[in-house]
C-alpha cells in the first residue's frame, strides 16, 4: 500500500538516535510550555523558532523538535487545567470544567491519567486522519487556481474570526491589520517599495517571527506586569499515581467521540483546538443522560476525557489544511506555517508531490511524538508538577530575555527588537480591548500570498472580477466564508461557554 | 461616554487613512498588471475604516484600563525593553539581561533583593544555555573585555 511505504520512508528518516533525542526534548519542553500558566502552544513554538533557526537545525530536525514541542505542549496543558484551575493553554480550558473538581475530590492523579490517555488517542487517531486524508486532499487542491486560493484565504479569515471571537468587527479588523502589515515592503510583482518610508529594514517586510514573538510572549509580559502574577501556583495535592483502568474502560467511548468531533473541528479552516475541545465536550454532556449529565461539571471523569481527546485532536486535524493548501486552521498552525516558510518549505499540493520525504517524516515524527508523550506525561507526571511550581516572577522574565535572544540571534538588529517590543505593546492593547491577535498573524503570513493570487486571478481573467467567483469551487468557497462569518452571530446564544468552576482566578485564557 | 474601543476605533481610522495616503503615492510601472500594486491596500483599509466605524458606533463594555501608578509602571517595563533592544549589541548579553530581567522580576514579584539575584541568574544561566550549550552568537560582556 501506498501509505504504508510512504510512513515506511518517512520513519526511515526519522528515526535516527539524533532526531529521537531531539523528539524527547520537544515532548519535555512542550509539556512544561504547556502547563506554563500563560505560555501555550503558539508562542512556546513561537519562542523556539528563531532558536532552532539560528542553532542551524536542518528542515527535518527542526521541524521533529518543534512539532513534539507543539503535540507536547497540547499534552501539558491540562495539567495546569487540573491542578490549578487555570487552563494552561486556551484549548485546555474544558478540561478545567470537570479536571479541577476532580482533583478538588481528591482524584488529580486519575485526571491526569485519564486526560494523558485521552490526549493520545485524540493525538494518534488524528494523525492517522491526517495520513488518509491530506493526500487526498492534497490531490484535490491540485485544482485550485489564483481565484480559489484566494477564496480560500478569506475563508480562513472569515472563519477564524466567525468562530474565534466574541465581535466580528474586531476579529476581521484584527486580520485587515495583520493583512496591512503584510503589505509592507517590496512589492513582488513591479519591485516598487511600499510603506517603508525610506527605512532600509522594512524593504524585506516585516518579519513574522517578529510579530509572532511580541504578539504572544512580549505581550504576556506586560499584561503579567499588570496582575502582578496573582496567579502563581496554588497547590493541589497529588497521591501515589495509579492507572485507573477502570475509569480508562469507562471513558474510552467518550475519547472516542471527542477525537471524532475534535478532528472534523481541526480541519475546518479557522476552527481549531479551541472549537474542538469545546464541541467534544458538549457533545458528551448532551450524550450522557440522568445522574451521569448532572454529574458534568463537578468531576464527572468523562468531561475530562472528551475535551482532551477532542484538542489533542483537532490539533492534529488542523494539519491537514496546513500542510495541503498551506491555510493554517488556528492560532498554533498558523506559527507552525511560520516554522515552514522559515524553513523555506511553502506548503501545499505541491509540497505532497515533490517533497514527500518532509511530509512523511514530519508524520513519522508526530507518531514518535506521540509515544514518547504518553510515556512522559503518565509515569513522569510528578516532574511537571513540580516545575508548575516556578514562579512569575521567574518565569516572565526568563521567557522574555529568551524572545529577545531569539530574535537578536536571527537578525541580529535593534530594529528588530525595537519592532517585536511594539508588537508586544499592540498586542497588550489588543488584548484589553478583546481584539484577537491570531488573525494579525495569519494576515501577516498570508497577506502575500492573498495578494499574489488575486492579482494573478485577474491578470487571468484580464480584469474581469467576476473570475473570482466562476468556479463552482470558488463559489462554495465565498459561501462557507460568508456563513463562517455571519452564522455565528446567530449561533453564539445557542453556543454559550459554560462558566469555570470557582475558586481560583483565571487569569491566562491563552 | 468614551470607551478604549472608540479611541482604539478612531485611532484605526485615521491609521487607515494614513495608510490610503502612502498607498496612493505607489508608482505604477507601465508593465503592471489589471490590479496593479495599490488596489489591495485600498480593500484592506477600506474593512479597518469599516471595522473601525462599528468598534466606534457599537463599543463593547470597557475593561479595566490601568491608572496611575501602574502606568508608570507599564512604561517603565517598556522603557527597559526598548534600552535593551539598544544595548545588547553595544554591551553584551550579561550586564544589559541582568538589568533587564531583574527590573522585570521587580516588577511582578516585588521584592528587590531577590529580584536582583533571579536577574543575574537568568542571565548567567541563559548565557551558558544559548551560548555553551547551543552555540549562538552571543557576545557576553562588552567589546574588548573577553567572552
Amino acid at each position: 500500500m501506498d501509505m504504508i511505504s510512504n510512513l515506511a520512508m518517512g520513519f526511515s528518516i526519522a528515526v535516527t538516535p539524533y532526531t529521537l533525542i531531539l523528539a524527547i526534548i520537544g515532548c519535555f519542553v512542550g509539556t512544561i510550555i504547556g502547563a506554563l500558566p500563560g505560555l501555550g502552544p503558539s508562542n512556546g513554538v513561537a519562542l523556539l523558532i528563531p532558536i532552532s533557526f539560528s542553532m542551524g537545525l536542518d528542515a527535518i530536525s527542526a521541524l521533529v523538535l518543534l512539532t513534539s514541542v507543539y503535540y507536547g505542549a497540547m499534552y501539558g496543558g491540562r495539567i495546569s487545567s487540573i491542578l490549578l484551575n487555570i487552563p494552561g493553554d486556551e484549548p485546555a480550558m474544558m478540561t478545567t470544567l470537570d479536571g479541577y473538581p476532580m482533583a478538588r475530590q481528591g482524584k488529580a492523579a486519575e485526571a491526569l491519567v485519564v486526560s494523558g490517555v485521552a490526549s493520545f488517542v485524540g493525538a494518534l487517531m488524528a494523525t492517522i486522519g491526517l495520513m488518509v486524508f491530506a493526500p487526498y486532499l492534497a490531490r484535490v487542491a491540485y485544482s485550485f487556481g489564483p481565484a480559489e486560493y484566494f477564496a480560500l484565504y478569506l475563508l480562513a479569515f472569515c472563519t477564524l474570526g466567525g468562530m474565534g471571537s466574541s465581535n466580528q468587527a474586531k476579529a476581521a479588523l484584527a486580520a485587515a491589520i495583520g493583512l496591512g502589515i503584510a503589505m509592507i515592503g517590496l512589492d513582488k510583482t513591479t519591485g516598487i517599495p511600499r510603506f517603508t518610508f525610506g527605512e532600509l529594514h522594512l524593504m524585506d517586510g516585516v518579519d513574522f517571527l517578529v510579530a509572532i514573538v511580541g504578539l504572544f510572549a512580549v505581550a504576556e509580559v506586560f499584561h503579567f506586569i499588570e496582575s502582578h502574577g496573582k496567579d502563581s501556583a496554588i497547590g493541589v495535592k497529588l497521591g501515589k499515581i495509579l492507572v485507573p483502568w477502570r475509569m480508562l474502560r469507562q471513558t474510552f467511548g467518550a475519547m472516542m467521540r471527542g477525537t471524532g468531533i475534535g478532528f472534523v473541528a481541526g480541519v475546518l479552516p479557522g476552527a481549531g483546538a479551541s472549537l474542538g475541545s469545546f464541541l467534544a465536550y458538549m457533545a458528551e454532556k448532551s450524550v450522557a443522560k440522568g445522574a451521569d449529565k448532572a454529574s458534568f461539571g463537578k468531576g464527572n471523569p468523562r468531561g475530562v476525557a472528551a475535551p482532551e481527546a477532542g484538542n489533542n485532536a483537532a490539533a492534529g486535524g488542523a494539519l491537514v489544511p496546513m500542510l495541503t493548501l498551506g491555510v493554517p486552521g488556528s492560532g498554533t498552525t498558523a506559527v507552525l506555517l511560520a516554522l515552514l516558510l522559515t524553513l523555506n518549505i511553502t506548503p501545499g499540493p505541491l509540497l505532497f508531490a515533490e517533497r514527500p520525504e518532509i511530509v512523511w517524516s514530519l508524520i513519522a515524527s508526530l507518531l514518535i511524538a506521540n509515544v514518547v508523550l504518553l510515556l512522559m506525561n503518565v509515569p513522569m507526571i510528578k516532574v511537571f508538577v513540580k516545575i508548575l511550581s516556578v514562579p512569575a516572577w521567574v518565569l516572565l522574565p526568563g521567557v522574555t530575555m529568551i524572545a529577545f535572544v531569539g530574535i537578536y540571534s536571527l537578525t541580529g538588529s535593534s530594529f528588530d527588537m525595537l519592532m517585536m517590543v511594539a508588537f508586544g505593546v499592540l498586542g497588550y492593547i489588543m488584548r484589553k480591548l478583546d481584539i484577537p491577535t491570531v488573525p494579525v498573524i495569519l494576515g501577516i503570513l498570508l497577506g502575500n500570498a492573498m495578494e499574489d493570487n488575486l492579482r494573478r486571478a485577474m491578470v487571468l481573467s484580464n480584469g474581469d472580477w467576476t473570475y473570482l467567483v466562476s468556479s463552482p469551487i470558488s463559489i462554495g468557497l465565498w459561501i462557507a466564508a460568508i456563513l463562517g462569518f455571519v452564522a455565528p452571530i446567530f449561533l453564539r446564544r445557542l453556543l454559550k461557554k459554560p462558566p469555570v468552576p470557582q475558586t481560583a482566578p483565571v487569569m491566562n485564557e491563552d | 461616554m468614551i470607551r478604549g474601543d472608540r479611541v482604539f476605533g478612531a485611532f484605526m481610522i485615521v491609521v487607515a487613512l494614513g495608510y490610503i495616503l502612502s498607498a496612493s503615492s505607489i508608482p505604477t510601472s507601465f508593465m503592471s498588471d489589471p490590479v496593479g500594486p495599490r488596489i489591495f491596500p485600498y480593500m484592506i483599509a477600506g474593512v479597518v475604516i469599516l471595522c473601525s466605524l462599528v468598534m466606534v458606533l457599537k463599543p463593547d463594555p470597557d475593561q479595566d484600563w490601568p491608572a496611575g501608578p501602574m502606568v508608570l509602571q507599564l512604561g517603565l517595563a517598556l522603557a527597559v525593553l526598548v534600552a535593551y533592544a539598544y544595548a545588547i549589541t553595544p554591551l553584551g548579553f550579561l550586564i544589559p539581561t541582568t538589568v533587564a530581567a531583574g527590573v522585570l522580576s521587580w516588577q511582578i514579584g516585588g521584592r528587590p533583593l531577590r529580584s536582583a539575584i533571579t536577574g543575574l541568574g537568568l542571565a548567567i544561566g541563559l548565557f551558558v544555555l544559548f551560548r555553551v550549550i547551543l552555540g549562538l552568537g552571543l557576545r557576553g560582556l562588552p567589546a574588548g573585555m573577553g567572552f
